[in-house]
């Protein structure tokens, strides 16, 4: 469905090669088929300007244009742009001093809270954390059963007191009731909600009050499009972000959404959701995100040869 | 509240969004020029609708223009939506209707509202007077199955059901039998949320639509394909995978009451034959709606 960005931009240059000299007018063509890239990649549209005017600044700038290989040479600037505005290094999660961590999961319906609430709970206990998970959600039909069950395929306690209390009063239960037997890792699922429901936001406002999390993670379809900049910016603002979540990266997409994410809020992606199963997750490689959003599955190779 | 009004409400985010912005775009400009066709198509990306679909509108603007010998910018707007309009109104949109019992399957990629959308049918189609059953053919998930039964018990309609783990294609088939044996006039199958790269997935997707088509030559009579409007470009690719597994005939389009444009769907119309036969409008069992592109481009674009 796509055609990959390197190639293209090859094939930019050795048109425009054929002519001589390459000019700045010339970089602004192959600027273009960036853009487009980008843009196909879902990464936010105003984002994708403020990018791409870096990108050929830095291009035009060095010795790019007389240089033999100019396509390479474009093509590592922009991925190395990319890279760095995904974040250099890897981020982790913040632990308490004094435990128990608590770990708040937020997001829009259907972006994989719950499922990465059970990935994560699984994955901590694997580092050597007793985690407990805590059924938050009391609004979608069969919610708090998912977590449960999920809790049960993995032997990790579900803590939950039904759909009649506020998630809030829920919430603060759940922590005293870590404290008691000892778990040191306690990890919130909520109900998905709008970013612009004014009630439910005000209630994650409550609970962040309630129980001060060390870690909110707001959790993102990898398939979001150009909104994904409006969801991260508000939940960030009322709520103050610690990390990201990228779900459902096992398929086609070029998951643009966490540049624009990361663009807007400076907010670290934390862990990358791979597939169905409670072992897929995995820490975030912004690297990987960069080639995967220009869509060049073979830009190492590329560049290598520049 | 009547319905273009509630309509209007749940995609006042989206007029905010495109329709504001190409307004204030318009107002005070002079003359039509090239960065004005620039802009607009910047509004039009930020709708989701694709960076090719946006050209390729752009494009038959420019033409428009052209031969109509248009210099007003203000009739920008009322052509544009003309061209949207125009791409969103081709095709029957109207439910395929077969059996009895008509056998609708719902298929989508994970979490974009599959469930919800078979309850919010179950109560479309049953206050209008049908009978309705429902088969709870997503045995993967965890609590899928109790999802759908709560669904049903708000509605009012059964829900034919095997064990979590059991195969899909056998729920289907019971479901099946059990429609015919109680006389039900529509039968809404549920499936798992599955990317639609996974081959091994689609082929249990052929699987189920196989036995189906066995029992009853005919179904299923409409594969509905759920989309989430909050999907960026890669809706196109899922219409497109999905279509051919499993010969989607039409396409629901949720979460609409969120700040997603929905843009998507006029690519997908573009680049494929599947029309566009209901919206989700939100999380309750009203909230499902016909899609109807002159009310939904008029109040895209109404003040
Ligand atoms: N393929 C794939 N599916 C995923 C991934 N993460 C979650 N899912 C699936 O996405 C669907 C929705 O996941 P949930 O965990 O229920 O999402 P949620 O955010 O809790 O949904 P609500 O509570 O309704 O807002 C389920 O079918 C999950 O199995 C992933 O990384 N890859
Ligand atoms: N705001 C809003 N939420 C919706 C709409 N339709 C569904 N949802 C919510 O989206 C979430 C996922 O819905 P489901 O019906 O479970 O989605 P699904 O496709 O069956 O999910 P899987 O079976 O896990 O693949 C739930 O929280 C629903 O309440 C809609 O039109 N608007
Ligand atoms: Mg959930
Ligand atoms: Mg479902």
């Amino acid at each position: 469905m796509f055609e990959g960005l390197a190639e293209k931009l090859q094939e930019t240059f050795r048109k425009l090669k054929s002519k001589g000299r390459l000019t700045e007018a010339d970089v602004d063509e192959a600027m273009k088929e960036v853009r487009r890239a980008l843009l196909a990649a879902d990464v936010n549209f105003q984002v994708v300007k403020s990018f791409v005017a870096r990108v050929k600044e830095r291009a035009v700038g060095q010795d790019v244009l007389s240089s033999l290989t100019p396509a390479q040479q474009v093509i590592k600037i922009v991925r190395d742009e990319l890279a760095g505005l995904m974040g250099g290094t890897q981020s982790k999660l913040n632990l308490a001093p004094k435990p128990p961590t608590v770990v708040m999961m937020v997001g829009l319906h259907g972006a994989g809270k719950t499922t990465t609430a059970a990935k994560l709970a699984n994955l901590m206990r694997k580092q050597g954390r007793r985690p407990m998970l805590v059924a938050g959600d009391v609004y979608r039909p069969a919610a708090i059963k998912q977590l449960q069950v999920l809790g049960e395929q993995l032997g990790i306690p579900v803590f939950s007191m039904g759909d009649r209390h506020t998630p809030v009063d829920i919430a603060r239960a759940a922590v005293e009731h870590a404290v008691k037997q000892g778990r040191d890792l306690v990890i919130i699922d909520t109900a998905g909600r709008l970013e612009i429901n004014e009630e439910m936001m005000a209630e994650l406002e409550t609970l962040k009050a309630a129980v001060r999390p060390h870690e909110i993670l707001l959790v993102v379809d990898a398939m979001t499009g150009q909104v994904a900049v409006n969801i991260a910016e508000t939940f960030n603002k009322r709520l103050g972000l610690d990390g990201v979540v990228l779900t459902k990266l096992d398929g086609d997409t070029r998951g643009g959404a966490a540049l624009s994410i990361k663009a807007v809020t400076g907010c670290p992606i934390k862990f990358v959701g791979v597939g169905e199963k409670l072992d897929a997750l995995e820490p975030f490689h912004p690297d990987r995100m960069a080639d995967r959003i220009l869509g060049m599955g073979d830009v190492l190779t590329l560049i290598e040869k520049a | 509240m009547g319905f273009f009004n509630r309509l209007k409400e749940s995609l006042t985010k989206t007029r905010q969004g495109l329709v504001e912005k190409i307004e204030n775009l318009i107002i005070g400009r002079q003359a039509i020029d090239e960065s004005l066709f620039d802009e607009l198509e910047e509004v039009l990306i930020g709708a989701d609708v694709g960076v090719e679909t946006a050209l390729e509108l752009m494009e038959t603007l420019r033409r428009q223009v052209k031969e109509r010998k248009i210099k007003d910018p203000e009739q920008l707007k009322p052509l544009l939506q003309d061209l949207i309009q125009d791409i969103l109104s081709t095709g029957e949109r109207s439910l395929n209707r077969g059996g009895p019992p008509t056998v609708i399957l719902v298929v989508g990629v994970n979490g974009v509202g599959k469930t919800t959308t078979i309850g919010k049918l179950a109560h479309y189609f049953k206050s209008r007077g049908e009978r309705v059953l429902l088969g709870a053919a997503d045995t993967f998930r965890a609590a899928a199955i109790d999802q759908l039964e709560i669904w049903g018990r708000r509605v009012g309609v059964d829900v034919i059901k095997h064990k979590e783990g059991s195969d899909p294609a056998a729920v289907a088939y019971d479901a099946l039998q059990a429609a015919r044996a109680r006389k039900m006039d529509m039968l809404i199958i549920d499936t798992a949320g599955r990317l639609h790269t996974k081959s091994n997935l689609m082929d249990e997707l052929k699987k189920i639509r196989r036995v189906l088509g066995r029992e009853l030559p005919g179904a299923p009579h409409e594969v509905l394909l759920v989309l989430d409007a909050t999907t960026g470009q890669n809706a196109i690719s899922q219409a497109c995978l999905f279509g051919e597994a499993t010969g989607v005939t039409g396409i629901v389009l949720t979460k609409l009451d969120g700040t997603a444009k929905g843009g998507v769907i006029i690519g997908i119309r573009q680049i494929l034959d599947i029309p566009v036969k209901f919206i989700g409008i939100g999380e309750g069992v009203e909230d499902l709606r016909p899609f109807n592109p002159q009310e939904f481009v008029a109040a895209l674009f109404e003040k």
